[in-house]
């Protein structure tokens, strides 16, 4: 260990994650000295770009672009730093098996047998939807109210939620919006639409990356989450994959004056006399500071970085209770040329391709995975980037899928052998809707929630780092304690998804987290 | 480490102690009660006798039912350091600490005694269960821990001859043990643990045997103390003994933190008279530091005042008030008769900043007279001291009677 100034930092940030990233670039910007320290060997966390095989690329978990805070891009001015879109705003198709499929877009939905009554219906609850989203939106912006000390800008942030919910939406649309708020998906579909394929498809985006069917309760405010944040709900493809994202974050915070650091694991976070003095490396070197940031996941950042012994009890037992069950694996596959999906045009394969054909069928589909079973019939959303961006193959195409349901324990662990299978059933479902799909595989990669926590660090494989359900979101995130980005260890701050507003590529909490650390916010 | 579960304890909703039966003998009025799930005597034959054998003699009184946990590990030091705010670095083998514990926002859980019976090994004795306490404490700690209630049988063996009965027994050396200190002496059928502690604010001791020598045990100290008027008591004597030493009461005094349900119910150790317990600078995070320490900084909501009260009736529930007919400041929480200190005396809480030593407050007594209630208003005034505190509690070796 060496003992010199060059290993004395004002911040030091464990991850480089986006939102590790995001911090690191904001503290810079205000003059702090910063490092942030990634075990891999490239920066970016779950928004990452790595190769499949020879030639070609794929985004190895988030997969697309659909809620990076507005005010972190422009402040980063990430364009500047290379992010550039491959496509925006893609529309969904929700496949058919017999070929009429339902076409998705913002504020239109045609083919599926929708009727024209049912389009209308599908319209008006897409515009109530994003009013709803626009009324909730600044709070995914903002750090949750802290209702046990409202200072000024947390009465502000009251009252204007307050005024957004009365005056915004009308009384009317206010009391519809409290009935709706704490419903499952299931009920409210049911409530608007009869088209069985329209249901399907709309409850798999609530349940998209949570562990809950449809009929689980609270998982509307999840689907409303996903308008409420960033780019109110329309799906990007960053050219050269969400790796793009975070590089483009990487190069800013390095812009700015900020010390990026691979391949330089944590071994551990340091306390002297209750307080945070610094890290200690794998390797054992030693960096100190008073102030340290955890774009880790909250238990790995309390139980294995910095140790229980350095928080009080009730803490530490809350810190367990927090859920983080993670029920969706990933598929990559490379591509020879484009599978033949029945009835979808090669020119319209660029949009995301939705397998969610009733809202029974995502239910059915979940049931399994409550019991540690992987779903024999899984639903999954399907995307095809290498059409829309050139970079991520150099011949033959790259294909992500994300899917529900696969277990993170599953009954007799996942064995090579348990892989296998179920990669042969999320092929054999994709052979379903494009019959030729194995004829086109030069290679698969199935992640499952198991190897998701061991690549990225995402505890129990959940994407969120901590499910996003009511009781585990705002002031709740990741617990009471903790929702301000400071943690009841002084000097000690989260960044990263655990903390408000969550999980998907935000951005939000390391702008948040770098705020309360330069405001010297505690717990 | 948990004891051996006896299947057949749904039959009966009772426990008995291992001394029941030897209890049973010396009982004349039949008064008994519920303290966990164990029956113990209210009284035995009658209060006044009872306490006095606590101030004059010897007294007998069955503490099996306290919740009883061993904890054991390479960090049970590190482990009862952050359970505890006192500095448990300071606790050395065969030394015994009176303490409380907090929950995170700095408010008691429990009080009680631990005991350090090894290098990495502590037994925790409290009035209220502890084992879900225990179990989220120790997260991430090396330290393997067990309630033990059943597997201990414990006698407080309270007076001013204890010392010499001890000794009439064959404990070697006894006389040496200065206060909180904790022995091991031979026994038929093994080592018994003797610590000299109490809840009598007197000379006394309490003996931890396996059940099996419980009742060798008390026949022990009966043979050895036949001559100096040994008496098994009851709740009521101990009750009148512990408020005159001024000692508190988990459930009387304070609600455990983890019971309380209002806001503001429970209370933090400064507000219990008990800020000498807290160790804020000891280096290392324990429940409740960060919370104390604001407490600290800010000022307590409430202050425990040991009230001499004025006049014959007891104050029991009282509200206490800044003057006659003035503005109610507080509650009563505990009273008594002091027959050795002559006092009519109460526990209690007043708001901040009331309460300092020497100042005056008011109690609005209710009392009955033949069914019928009356009230009156007495001037009590805050003492510094115990009301019964005497030299023989701390003094080593005890007296030779």
């Amino acid at each position: 260990m060496t003992d010199n100034s060059n290993n004395i930092y004002d911040v030091i940030i464990v991850g480089g994650g986006h939102n590790g990233l995001v911090c690191a670039a904001y503290l810079a910007k205000a003059g702090k000295k910063v490092v942030v320290l990634e075990s891999n060997n490239q920066v970016g966390g779950g928004a990452v770009t790595s190769e499949l095989s020879y030639g070609k690329k794929v985004s190895s978990c988030a997969h697309y672009l659909n809620q990076l805070n507005g005010k972190v891009s422009k402040d980063l001015n990430l364009s500047r730093h290379g992010l550039k879109m491959a496509a925006t705003d893609v529309s969904t198709i929700a496949l058919d098996v017999g070929g009429d499929h339902l076409y998705l877009t913002k504020n239109n939905a045609s083919g599926g047998g929708m009727t024209q009554s049912e389009t209308d219906a599908y319209k008006s609850f897409m515009s109530l939807i994003r009013e709803y989203a626009k009324t909730l939106g600044f709070l995914a912006d903002i750090p949750p109210i802290d209702i046990f000390n409202l200072d000024w800008d947390n009465k502000v942030a009251a009252l204007k939620l307050g005024w957004k919910l009365r005056f915004g939406l009308g009384a009317e649309k206010m009391s519809e919006f409290l009935r709706m708020i704490g419903m499952n998906i299931n009920d409210v579909l049911n409530d608007e639409f009869e088209n069985e394929k329209l249901k399907g498809a709309l409850s798999f985006d609530a349940v998209l990356g949570t562990h809950t069917g449809p009929y689980s309760s609270g998982n509307f405010l999840t689907f409303l989450y996903r308008f409420a944040s960033g780019n109110s709900g329309a799906l990007d493809i960053p050219e050269g994959g969400m790796g793009a994202v975070t590089a483009a974050m990487a190069k800013a915070a390095i812009a700015f004056g900020a010390e990026i650091r691979v391949g330089a694991r944590v071994g551990s976070i340091n306390v002297e006399n209750c307080a945070i003095s610094g890290v200690t490396l794998e390797g054992g070197e030693e960096l100190r500071s008073n102030i340290v940031a955890s774009n880790a996941n909250m238990k790995t950042t309390v139980f294995d970085m910095v140790g229980t012994k350095h928080f009080e009890a009730d803490f530490v037992k809350r810190v367990v209770d927090i859920r983080m069950r993670g029920a969706t694996a990933k598929l990559h596959i490379a591509l020879r040329g484009l599978p033949d999906f029945k009835g979808v045009a090669q020119s319209e394969l660029h949009n995301r391709l939705v397998i969610a054909p009733t809202q029974d069928d995502v239910e059915r589909a979940f049931n399994h995975v409550k019991y540690g079973e992987v779903s024999p019939s899984p639903m999954m959303e399907i995307s095809i980037p290498s059409l829309v961006d050139s970079t991520l193959a150099e011949n033959g195409h790259v294909l992500s899928a994300t899917i529900q349901y696969a277990p993170y324990n599953l009954k007799g662990g996942w064995t090579d052998q348990a892989k296998a299978d179920f990669l042969e059933i999320c092929i054999d479902r994709i052979a379903q809707y494009a019959p030729d799909i194995r004829d086109q595989i030069e290679h698969a990669e199935l992640l499952t929630p198991k190897d998701i926590e061991e690549r990225f660090g995402m505890i129990g494989g959940n994407w969120h780092h901590g499910e996003l359900t009511l009781d585990q979101m705002m002031m709740l995130r990741p617990v009471p304690e903790a929702s301000r980005y400071a943690l009841p260890l002084g000097g000690l701050y989260i960044c990263g998804a655990g903390a408000h507003p969550g999980g998907g590529v935000m951005g939000a909490a390391g702008r948040n987290a770098a705020q309360a650390i330069l405001k010297g916010e505690a717990s | 480490m948990t004891s051996q579960v006896d299947k057949d304890h749904w039959r009966s909703a009772v426990k008995y102690t291992p001394f029941y039966n030897k209890m049973k003998e010396h009982d004349y009025v039949n008064e008994w009660h519920r303290w966990a799930e164990y029956t113990v005597p209210t009284v035995l034959e009658n209060t006044t006798f009872e306490y006095f054998a606590i101030r004059n003699a010897a007294s007998l009184f069955d503490i099996t039912p306290m919740s009883k946990y061993r904890i054991k590990g390479p960090e049970a030091l590190d482990f009862m350091n952050r359970l505890l705010p006192r500095d448990m670095k300071k606790l050395k083998i065969g030394r015994v600490a009176y303490t409380v514990w907090c929950d995170d926002e700095g408010m008691v859980i429990d009080d009680g005694t631990v005991f350090r019976v090894a290098e990495d090994e502590y037994l925790l004795c409290a009035q209220e269960r502890q084992l879900e306490i225990l179990k989220r404490n120790a997260i991430g700690f090396e330290v393997e821990y067990g309630e033990v209630t059943d597997d201990i049988a414990a006698l407080s063996f309270q007076g001013p001859v204890t010392c010499k009965i001890l000794k009439n027994m064959g404990l070697k050396d006894v006389e040496t043990m200065k206060m909180f200190d904790l022995r091991f002496f031979d026994f038929p059928g093994g080592e018994i643990m003797v610590s000299r502690s109490g809840y009598t604010g007197d000379l006394g001791y309490e003996i931890w045997t396996k059940n099996d020598q419980a009742e060798p045990l008390w026949d022990a100290i009966f043979e050895a103390g036949k001559d100096y008027n040994i008496r098994p008591i009851g709740g009521n004597a101990l009750e009148i003994a512990r408020v005159e030493a001024g000692l508190i009461a988990a459930g009387s005094d304070f609600l455990p933190a983890n019971e309380a349900v209002r806001p503001g119910h429970a209370k933090s150790p400064y507000e219990l008279g008990l800020g000498w317990l807290v160790k804020l600078d000891k280096g290392v995070v324990f429940n409740g530091r960060r919370a104390l320490t604001k407490e600290k900084k800010n000022g307590s909501r409430y202050r425990f005042v040991k009230l001499d009260v004025e006049g014959n009736k007891t104050a029991c529930n009282a509200y206490l008030f800044d003057k006659e007919n003035g503005k109610n400041i507080g509650y009563v929480s505990s009273t008594a008769w002091a027959p050795s200190a002559k006092k009519n005396i109460a526990l209690g809480f007043v708001d901040m900043p009331h309460g300092k030593v020497g100042d005056e407050v008011w109690a609005e007594i209710y009392y009955q007279k033949e069914l019928k209630w009356n009230r009156r208003w007495a001037k009590c005034t805050v003492m510094k001291d115990p009301a019964w505190n005497p030299p023989r509690k701390t003094l080593t070796p005890p007296g030779d009677f």
